[in-house]
């Protein structure tokens, strides 16, 4: 949990630098001219990198790199409304990524709309249960809004309680977790349907009375489920006191499971050098490297579940990014 | 404990069912309940409801203020405003919470009456109770002459606390009166909310006192309120718009007894009961004697204090001995009987009733008050004039 120095004053994070550099291989020419268009924005020169990403947009205008860009530069021109337009329609396109609501969240914030920015901000997170600057912005937006609520409690003016905040935007899509967003309008030859690199597959079978091999015969079947975009079973590899990120209820998380695993048309799991780590006989915590691939999105991210046994089956009680 | 959880469980129940209308005030015990119970995101979605409903409730902004606060950082106290404030509105909003809470979860016990009520007469349907220390007004029905609480109400008393001795000490006077007028919104400004009923202080016992000021009355709140703080008027009794407007319901005019007390005193029936014989038998006593013309024992049931509109006992045996001398018959009929203790004056008792006279010379029937104390066991009255 994020502690502020300031309280109310400013809300301001560092900002960090674009980085196409993942992309540099797959799209030169697209690259060159985001690369141009990052580096004029970083100067300033924001009607130089509008016309740089314009021109990538032209040819590839659902390219969410290039959007998010132009996002950024619109935010920083002061045109919001089209900001919002722009981060609005990729969390559309791609609900999956946590930083256009982000941002969205810090333009309404920037606006004095704090409830539409919490509900960006829950929603970002609820995309990506680690995203430490949603939950910084997010405990920010909390902090200013409980501000409000006391204002109104003590009948006082909100409107001179302090200068409109800043949260920070995020202003690079690609971050580890890394995630590549696929153009949808070039496609790639589809490659041949890879089976996910399971541990099963790798490491050979053991005795079933091996607990490691439990744990693991666990995740496997829970990353092929999600693999089959069978929900329910993708389901039933929670535990039932699974915590949900940010603590919603277990009805609307898994509303929006449902949704995501629902929302393209294959996804591909696959999980790579898992580490199991016991504790006792009934706990035990799984650290990989996940690999996702829809034909929406493909990204690859560090991921430890934590598992706990109950009538003799493994389950999730808790997912979490990073290691 | 147990009666807590179980009043709660009924009031989830009431809730699901739809069965009854939950007050704001309900529904701000479902919050802390909610928060007890350590459901952080319930408590903030029943708060945000219950000001969707009621966007003027104060105490629940302060309540939702602290359950946001929550999320970003720990709170160290209840009302955890950071901001340079005036301090008294947040303790004015804590000290609401107390007292809106503390009613909801000690609710007076069903087979406690309050000392005050010994007796209703048969046209007062309700008597108002308020028990300043609690911040509350109860208001019990008449069920064949004994009280039956059928409501009560957070309520916020004089700035400066109770016993009113004096004009502008906003303080609440202390006392039994009644209802002496309805003010409709249509006549009143703003601040007075949905309407007000004067009550008669000063009364008699005031007066006699050296007691003044002026306007003591229970009214609403400013549009832009809900609620005020339990220490917030200027000596009247105020109550949020809707529950005053429920009050209202209860309020006849000229009739319905407010009995104002620091704490109000809880008793068991029998004891009241008890009381309430032993008064009746004096007041009976009082009127047989007067029909006996025996002047003397007559004036023995007044006190050596007493004092009636400038008259003191000297003056008042002295005028009586010589009305009652000149009659060859007087026949004296009493209805309406109501008797209410008076709080912090120990054994004195309020009497009203309608009175009938009969004589040979004059007859008139009158509405009278009047106060009996009890001086060495036995019950004289100290003061006696229309009511």
């Amino acid at each position: 949990m994020h502690k502020l120095a300031a309280p109310y004053a400013s809300l301001r994070r560092g900002l960090i630098a674009l980085c196409a550099a993942a992309l540099c291989g797959a799209f030169p020419a697209r690259a060159d001219d985001l690369q141009d268009a990052s580096k004029f924005l970083k100067a300033g020169q924001h009607q130089q990198a509008l016309e740089r990403v314009n021109r990538v947009l032209k040819t590839k205008p659902r390219d969410p790199q290039a959007r998010f860009l132009k996002g950024i530069i619109v935010t920083e021109q002061g045109n919001t409304k089209e900001a919002i337009d722009i981060f609005t329609r990729l969390t559309q396109d791609y609900p999956e990524l946590p930083e256009p609501y982000n941002n969205l969240a810090v333009i309404y914030a920037s606006q004095g709309q704090y409830e539409k920015a919490r509900a960006a901000l829950e929603q970002s997170i609820r995309t990506h249960p680690s995203y430490a600057t949603a939950y910084e912005n997010l405990g920010d937006v909390y902090a200013k809004l409980a501000s409000q609520a006391y204002d109104k409690a003590l009948q006082l003016d909100s409107s001179n309680s302090g200068a409109k905040n800043k949260l920070s935007l995020v202003r690079e899509l690609v971050r580890e977790p890394t995630v590549v967003a696929a153009a949808k309008e070039s496609p790639k030859p589809k490659e041949p349907a890879k089976p996910p690199v399971t541990v099963a597959e790798k490491a050979p079978a053991k005795p079933a009375a091996d607990p490691n091999a439990d744990v693991l015969k666990a995740v496997n079947g829970w990353a092929e489920a999600w693999s089959r975009k069978d929900a329910d079973a993708y389901l039933s590899y929670y535990a039932k006191d699974f915590k949900t990120p940010g603590g919603e209820a277990r009805p609307a998380w898994e509303k929006t499971r449902r949704e995501r695993i629902a929302a393209p048309k294959s996804i591909e799991v696959g999980v790579e050098s898992p580490k199991v780590t016991l504790r006792g006989d009934n706990q035990a915590s799984v650290t990989f490297r996940q690999n996702y691939r829809s034909d929406k999105l493909k990204s690859s991210s560090n991921k430890t579940l934590e598992l706990v046994r109950a009538d003799g089956r493994w389950q999730i009680q808790e997912e979490k990014a990073g290691k | 404990m147990t009666r807590v959880l179980f009043f709660l469980l009924a009031l989830a129940f009431a809730a699901a069912t739809g069965a009854a209308t939950l007050t704001p005030e309900n529904r701000l015990s479902g919050v802390f309940e909610s928060i007890e119970a350590n459901r952080l995101d319930e408590a903030l979605k029943r708060v945000d409801a219950l000001i969707r409903d009621y966007p003027n409730f104060r105490l629940a902004h302060l309540v939702r203020g602290d359950l946001l606060l929550a999320r970003a950082r720990p709170l160290q106290t209840f009302g955890n405003v950071v901001k340079t404030v005036p301090q008294d509105r947040i303790e004015g909003l804590r000290e609401e919470a107390l007292a809106r809470l503390r009613a909801m979860r000690s609710r007076p016990s069903e087979d406690r009456l309050p000392r005050y009520v010994l007796q209703l007469h048969s046209e007062q349907k309700h008597v108002l109770l308020v028990d300043s220390r609690r911040s509350r007004l109860y208001v019990f029905g008449n069920d064949q002459g004994r009280p039956r609480l059928v409501a009560d109400f957070y309520v916020s008393l004089g700035k400066n606390g109770i016993e009113k001795t004096r004009e502008g000490d906003q303080k609440t006077p202390i006392g039994v009166y009644h209802v002496t007028g309805n003010l409709p919104r249509s006549k009143l400004t703003d601040f007075y909310g949905a309407g007000a009923f004067p009550i008669n202080y000063p009364n008699e016992w005031d007066l006699r006192r050296g007691r003044n000021g002026h306007g003591i009355w229970l009214h609403g709140v400013p549009s832009d309120l809900y609620s005020r703080p339990p220490r917030a008027s200027d000596g009247c009794i105020v109550l949020a718009n809707p529950d005053l407007e429920s009050v209202g319901r209860y309020v006849q005019v000229g009739t319905t007894p407010v009995i104002i007390a620091d704490e109000i005193e809880w008793s068991d029936a029998a004891s009241v009961e008890a009381e309430r014989r032993s008064l009746s038998a004096a007041l009976e006593q009082w009127r047989a004697d007067w029909q006996s013309r025996d002047t003397e024992r007559y004036l023995g049931h007044y006190s050596a204090r007493f004092g009636s509109g400038g008259q003191d006992y000297a003056a008042w045996a002295a005028h009586k001995r010589a009305v009652n001398a000149a009659k060859s018959w007087i026949k004296v009929g009493l209805s309406r009987v109501a008797m209410f203790r008076y709080p912090r004056e120990g054994d004195f008792v309020v009497v009203t009733f309608e009175q009938n006279y009969r004589s040979d010379t004059l007859s008139n029937a009158m509405r009278k008050r009047q106060y009996w104390i009890k001086e060495e066991g036995r019950w004289r009255i100290l003061y006696e004039g229309a009511g």
